[in-house]
């Protein structure tokens, strides 16, 4: 065939050939030209040729001029003695057959608008291919959809070399469909299986191409809303197992245990706890499961054993789980760095959370608060914001530990030595807390901050009943407090130093004269 | 009823109504469906009759007369006094009228004439005339005899004439008694020719005394040594005594008050005391932030004489006087200043020395010759020194110019300086000059603008502030940073910043934000910043040295600290110069709290992490190390040394500042001593961290993790033995410290008051709708509802108007039909008669 240059000239050729095979089956020879451009260099050819196959081959699809049941091998009907149709049907099948393959390779060609076309494309024999399946029926009313093709798609989308992330957004549209989403469970869980089991080292472009495929999917809350194909069936049955949510749920549940019985790298772990708790708990048929993935996580340590225990926290609260250690390992989290990290907003809206309840016992409150209190020696104007107010929500909530800061002396008792509580002991019940007192609050009230000294102060006075919100002070910056410093207008006139300057490193007693020099 | 009552009782008063006993037919009841307490009834029982006449009436007078005149244009108005008016009696307004008209009569034709005035009198004369009448009478006879008449004439015209006859009784035996007649008529001429006699004296008198005033006057000029021509000019104006002057003067100048002896030494002493004292406390009270809740707002005194300059004469214009030691405690920092300009310029020095010699003087005088003026001058000569300096600069240059031009030709400066409007000029201004002259410069910048010069100077001088610090923060960026110059700048800063501190203190505040913003976004793209450069920290200590640091909560220092924790807090120590940096703020923070004794974590984390960083056998401490700072990592051997050879040459001294800045190719031995001089500054730091928070209550708490490495850095071999001793002086400091574990116990909170059970008034509005609203709403409703009704009656009003003008007109038509008819029938009447005479007539003549 003699090739025009340019995609206009591809297209009209191409446009000729599909005329041609469409006309008649004489000149069928010509899908192999078609098939030839979608191995082009060109990505405009080739998205010519992708156009062209799918306008090809969805109407040979929908006239039912390909092969309907178990291929036999092309080699074999071509010398037996079949009848010429079911040749040319047969044939045309393994030409169908070649063009899915080549299009699945191009799900990895590197220009975006090919992939998408291809697996558009793709998509489009999903649905012709339900519609007008290539199997028989084994009995009547079968549910048929096209799972080697659908397979073949959802493992191009998690291909281990190439980050899909963009197609995979792309892909998201078709999850709305309740029989895609099924499926895509189902193909996922073969695939995540299949790539584990070739390849030892699992490269991280697979690992986030699964972990984004996986975390769109969402189920739909209520039986009900099941109802949206993207297959169009005939005659639908309430008997097929994509009908149900629990079938749904059980899929989903697989899914995530298959994902999560490998070894993740890091900071997909924390992608996945961040998400535990919202979309993929609530969904499982069995969230009990998940305690051996949330256990071991709780014990990575840092922010990742953080979030293992938001998601340990809802299977306790919600499913009854027995978790003893719980509050232990909190308490154990709780180290000097925790007001300088990053998710330390995130860490104290948990710890809100956990310590809310008031059937917690006063021993172990008061540890907590001691030991937050201890801390808070530690910590910059903006964490002790923060903290000094939950102290406080601490003390509120239990009324038992109020005597961390108020206790009267009786008659028999004297002055402590030092300070009963121990810093070091890890298990709140043996940190003798609450025989100790918040003397790091007293500290406190000599912060150079007037807003913290203040709050700190709250404990001077008898605690007010309403608790304060910690919620708004979480995000607080010390830029923000910076601001809000500068903006407070004085009442007065602005005070002046009345020392007279004696120059840049001030008088002979100050600690920059005596430690530095103008040199 | 037998009494008779006063006629004025018995007339009733014109409002009250007479009806005692109404026709109950024209009483309309209004009838009230509850009885309420408290409430007036005005309006119970109306008498829609009596009303509607009242009403008629007003028409009648009104409404009526306006129609009746409706097409006239000239009006009659009777302007006779109280004619319409029935409450004053005749008798009343008759005196009334007259005393109108004799008003009238005097009323003035015209303000400006003057004469018109009405004549008083006395006695009948004529006022006027009676002051033109000259007395001719002498001064000298009136104080004789005026008024009192003679005892004989007196004795003539009242005794009776008895006396008068016993006393010529003699002369009768003389000779004849003469007759009554004879003897009055001899009396008037003895009396005449008395008073011709008198007269006769007194000229004489007058003559001789004209006579010798002639004569003094002659003899006068001989007595003076007076020339003639010193006698003209004193004729014409008599040149005032160089004493009389004085005299005069003295007469009116300000007696001068007894003010306070000179004070001793040690009472000037003890007042410098005082007012410092007085403001520590002051600083105290600020300290610790009492004050702060009540925010009670007091008006700053302004004096009436205040221009609102912020020219304030007590504060630093004036010089206090005190005495150290026997000497003049003159300030320090003027004199140093001007004694370091002098050694350039000459002419400067002369006048600093002349006004410190005036000043000598002064005080030599002092004591014993104006001790009681000296409040007054003292204060006058302040007012005016700024002035004078200003005249004397350019007059003192252009006198000595000549003598020196040759020597000081090269450093020549100009001596008035216009203030710079932009850093740029101010930058021009001070570039290529020396420290000294630079110091110069600005100095006279700020004597030429100052604010008691002209209007414009305060805010002129306002911007000054602002561009030096800017030029601080560009000498300090420099490379090298120009510290020498900051630190003379300094003082300037200062001076300035005590004019005017509210300008002070909000650039101070821009500069600090400039930093603090820069910080915030690399924080937020990066994660991390990097230490900022050397001329915020420079900017920090200023901040601190202009600013009483130890306030609760003060416009600059509470953001400047934040500004110090977010540096010690978020920025990572990645070189030597991070660490100068870092031990740079650590020693600001420690400044800032040195009289607070305010407690900084961040200030121990940082000292924490230096000497983690420094530790040879660091494994077991990185528990409790926070941000800045990691247990792992390239920098966490930061301050180890690289070669224990350099211990021995390492000599133990004070940082230089400028370390913290430019990029600087350090050796080894260099780096190493770098690295022991910061360990040696962070145990220092430490050990006053240790001695200011000794008070603490949780002390041990905080210093807990510290002292794992300080044992390490006692007993590691590869330092110094001065820093091993220093780290263990620290320990035992820490261990000293016995600990007050006193149980906290909670204020006693104020009982709260029992409830009062106060009735709720609620204010019962004329209309009873709406209580809850707001008081302006509640008025608005009110006088909407007010204005409702007004217009309702209004427009009854005006239909009752119209009902009675048609009414009257109706009337009026009829009137006018009936005279119509009345005159048509006389007509036909006249008519028929005059017809039936005719026809009579006619009849007589057929009779006829």
């Amino acid at each position: 065939m003699e090739r025009e240059p340019g995609r206009e000239g591809a297209r009209r050729a191409l446009g000729r050939l599909l005329q041609a095979v469409l006309a008649s089956r004489g000149e069928a020879n010509a899908v192999f030209d078609i098939l030839a451009v979608l191995q082009s260099e060109d990505p405009e050819e080739i998205q010519e040729a992708i156009h062209t196959c799918s306008r090809l081959f969805g109407a040979l699809l929908e006239r039912g001029e390909l092969f309907v049941g178990q291929l036999p091998p092309e080699d074999a009907v071509l010398a037996g003695s079949h009848g010429a149709t079911r040749k040319y049907k047969i044939w045309m099948r393994h030409r169908y057959h070649s063009c899915r393959n080549c299009l699945g390779e191009l799900l990895a060609h590197p220009t975006f608008r090919v992939k998408e076309l291809a697996l558009k494309t793709l998509m489009k024999f999903v649905q012709l291919e339900g519609a007008h399946p290539l199997e028989k029926p084994k009995w009547e009313g079968q549910y048929l959809f096209p799972r080697t093709l659908f397979r073949a798609v959802v493992g191009g989308l998690l291909s281990p070399e190439h980050d899909h992330s963009l197609l995979l957004s792309q892909f998201r549209e078709y999850l709305e469909f309740d029989d895609i989403r099924y499926h895509v469970m189902q193909a996922a869980s073969d695939a995540v299986a299949q790539v584990t089991s070739q390849h030892p080292e699992v490269s991280l472009a697979f690992w986030n191409n699964a972990f984004t495929l996986l975390s769109a999917v969402s189920l739909p809350r209520q039986e009900r809303d099941i109802s949206s194909f993207y297959v169009k069936h005939t005659e639908p049955s309430d008997t097929w197992k994509v009908a149900h949510l629990k079938e749904h749920r059980k899929t989903f549940q697989m899914m995530w245990l298959s994902f999560l019985k490998h070894k993740l790298p890091l900071s997909l772990y924390k992608k996945v706890l961040v998400t535990m708790h919202d979309t993929i708990l609530p969904h499982l048929a069995q969230p009990t499961l998940m305690i051996d993935f949330l256990t071991e996580a709780c014990d990575v340590g840092g922010a990742i054993s953080l979030l293992a225990l938001n998601g340990l926290f809802i299977l306790i609260h919600t499913h009854n789980l027995e978790y003893p250690d719980f509050y232990q390992k909190l308490y154990g989290l709780l180290d000097p760095s925790i007001f300088h990290v990053k998710y330390r907003a995130r860490f104290f809206h948990l710890a809100d959370v956990f310590l809310s309840s008031s059937h917690l016992p006063a021993y172990l409150v008061a540890a907590f608060a001691k030991r937050l209190s201890r801390l808070a020696l530690m910590a910059p104007p903006e964490a002790l914001l923060m903290v000094l107010p939950f102290i406080c929500n601490l003390l509120r909530r239990h009324p038992a530990c109020r005597v961390l800061v108020h206790r009267p002396r009786g008659p028999g008792e004297s002055e402590l030595d030092a300070d009963p509580y121990d810093p070091e002991e890890e298990d709140p019940a043996k940190s003798r807390a609450l025989e100790s007192c918040l003397w790091e609050l007293q500290t406190l009230q000599q912060h150079y901050h007037p807003e913290v000294s203040r709050a700190a102060s709250v404990i001077s006075q008898a605690l007010s009943v309403p608790e304060v919100s910690i919620a708004p002070l979480l995000e607080l910056t010390a830029y923000e407090i910076f601001e809000r410093d500068l903006k407070k207008k004085p009442s007065e006139l602005v005070p002046l130093e009345f020392v007279p300057a004696q120059g840049l490193l001030g008088s002979r007693e100050d600690a920059c004269a005596q430690c530095f020099t103008l040199g | 009823m037998g009494k008779a009552r006063p006629a004025g009782a018995r007339r009733p008063a014109p409002r009250t109504p007479v009806k005692a006993n109404p026709n109950p037919f024209e009483v309309k009841v209004n009838r009230q469906k509850f009885q309420i307490l408290g409430r007036k009834t005005r309006h119970d029982v109306g008498l829609p009759g009596v009303s509607r006449a009242r009403a008629i009436r007003k028409r009648t007078q009104t409404l009526l007369k306006e129609y009746k005149d409706r097409d006239k244009s000239n009006v009659f108005k009777d302007k006779r006094f109280g004619e319409y008016n029935s409450d004053i009696s005749p008798e009343e307004k008759m005196l009334k009228r007259f005393a109108l008209e004799q008003q009238r009569h005097h009323e003035k034709k015209s303000i400006y004439n003057l004469n018109e005035d009405e004549e008083l009198t006395h006695y009948g004369q004529s006022l006027a005339d009676i002051e033109k009448h000259h007395d001719i009478v002498d001064s000298d006879s009136d104080a004789e005899d005026r008024g009192a008449l003679s005892a004989e004439l007196t004795a003539a015209h009242f005794g009776g004439g008895a006396r008068l006859l016993q006393k010529t009784a003699p002369q009768e035996e003389e000779d004849k008694p003469k007759s009554r007649k004879e003897l009055i008529e001899e009396l008037i001429a003895k009396s005449k020719q008395e008073k011709r006699e008198k007269q006769a004296q007194r000229e004489d008198a007058l003559e001789l005394t004209e006579k010798l005033d002639q004569d003094w006057k002659e003899i006068q000029t001989l007595l003076s040594h007076r020339t003639p021509k010193s006698e003209n000019r004193e004729k014409e104006k008599p040149k005032p005594d160089a004493y009389d002057v004085m005299v005069r003067e003295l007469g009116f100048e300000m007696k001068a008050q007894p003010s306070n002896r000179m004070k001793t030494e040690e009472e000037l002493a003890k007042e410098e005391q005082e007012r410092l004292r007085k403001l520590e406390a002051e600083r105290l009270r600020r300290m610790l932030g009492k004050d702060e809740d009540e925010k009670t707002k007091k008006p700053r005194h302004m004096s009436a004489d205040d221009l609102n300059d912020g020219f304030i004469l007590d504060r630093d214009d004036r010089r206090l006087l005190s005495y150290k030691d026997g000497k003049m405690n003159v300030e320090d920092i003027q004199e140093g200043r001007s004694r370091e300009a002098s050694s350039l310029e000459e002419e400067e020095e002369g006048e600093e020395s002349d006004e410190e010699e005036e000043e000598g003087q002064e005080e030599s005088e002092g004591p014993d010759s104006c001790s009681d003026l000296d409040s007054n001058e003292d204060s006058e000569e302040d007012l005016e020194k700024p002035e004078e300096e200003q005249c004397q600069a350019p007059g003192g240059g252009s006198l000595s110019h000549g003598q020196r031009a040759g020597r000081a030709a090269g450093s020549e400066l100009p001596y008035t300086f216009a203030a710079p409007e932009s850093c740029e000029e101010l930058r021009l201004l001070l570039s290529g000059r020396s420290v000294e002259e630079q110091l110069l410069v600005v100095e006279r910048i700020q004597k030429c603008n100052h604010p008691s010069l002209a209007v414009g100077n305060k805010s002129k001088l306002e911007k000054l502030f602002g561009f030096l610090l800017e030029y601080v923060g560009d000498l300090a960026t420099s490379d090298p940073p120009d510290l020498k110059a900051i630190d003379r700048l300094v003082l300037q800063l200062y001076n300035l910043c005590q004019m005017f501190p509210e300008s002070a203190s909000s650039s101070m505040q821009f500069v600090l934000r400039d930093a603090m913003h820069e910080m915030e976004e690399m924080i937020e793209t990066r994660g991390r910043a990097a230490l900022p450069g050397l001329d915020v920290l420079i900017y920090l200590k200023i901040a601190g040295l202009l600013f009483p640091t130890s306030d609760f909560r003060h416009p600059v220092v509470t953001p400047a600290l934040m500004c110090m924790s977010q540096i010690l807090t978020k920025c990572p120590v990645l070189s030597l110069r991070d660490v100068v940096k870092g031990l740079f703020v650590c020693c600001l923070f420690l400044d800032y709290v040195s009289l607070s004794r305010r407690f900084i974590p961040e200030l121990v984390n940082f000292l924490l992490g230096i000497l983690y960083i420094a530790a040879p056998n660091k494994q077991s401490h990185g528990s409790m190390l926070v941000h800045p700072f990691r247990p792992h990592g390239k920098n966490s051997e930061l301050l180890l040394l690289s070669s224990e050879d350099d211990v021995a040459t390492w000599q133990r001294g004070s940082l230089p500042l400028h370390w913290a800045s430019g990029p600087r190719a350090l050796t080894t031995a260099e780096a190493n001593h770098v690295r022991l001089s910061c360990l040696a500054t962070g145990l220092a730091l430490l050990r006053r961290c240790v001695l200011m928070y000794g008070a603490l209550p949780s002390f041990h708490a905080i210093f807990r993790p510290l002292r794992g490495l300080l044992k390490e850095h006692q007993g590691a071999r590869s330092h110094p033995p001065e820093l091993q001793e220093l780290a263990q002086s620290i320990l035992t400091d820490i261990e000293n410290q016995t600990q007050l574990c006193r149980p906290l116990i909670c204020e006693k909170s104020k009982p709260v008051p029992l409830k009062l059970f106060t009735p709720r008034l609620v204010r019962v509005l004329e209309f009873g709708r709406k209580q809850g609203s707001t008081k302006e709403e509640q008025e608005r409703k009110r006088l909407i509802h007010k204005h409702k009704r007004e217009f309702k009656g209004a427009i009854r009003e005006i239909r009752k108007d119209n009902q009675f003008l048609a009414r009257m007109q109706l009337s009026e038509i009829m009137e006018r039909d009936a005279e119509r008819k009345r005159k048509v029938k006389q007509l036909f009447n006249s008519l028929a008669t005059q017809e039936g005479e005719w026809k009579a007539l006619k009849r007589k003549k057929f009779k006829k």
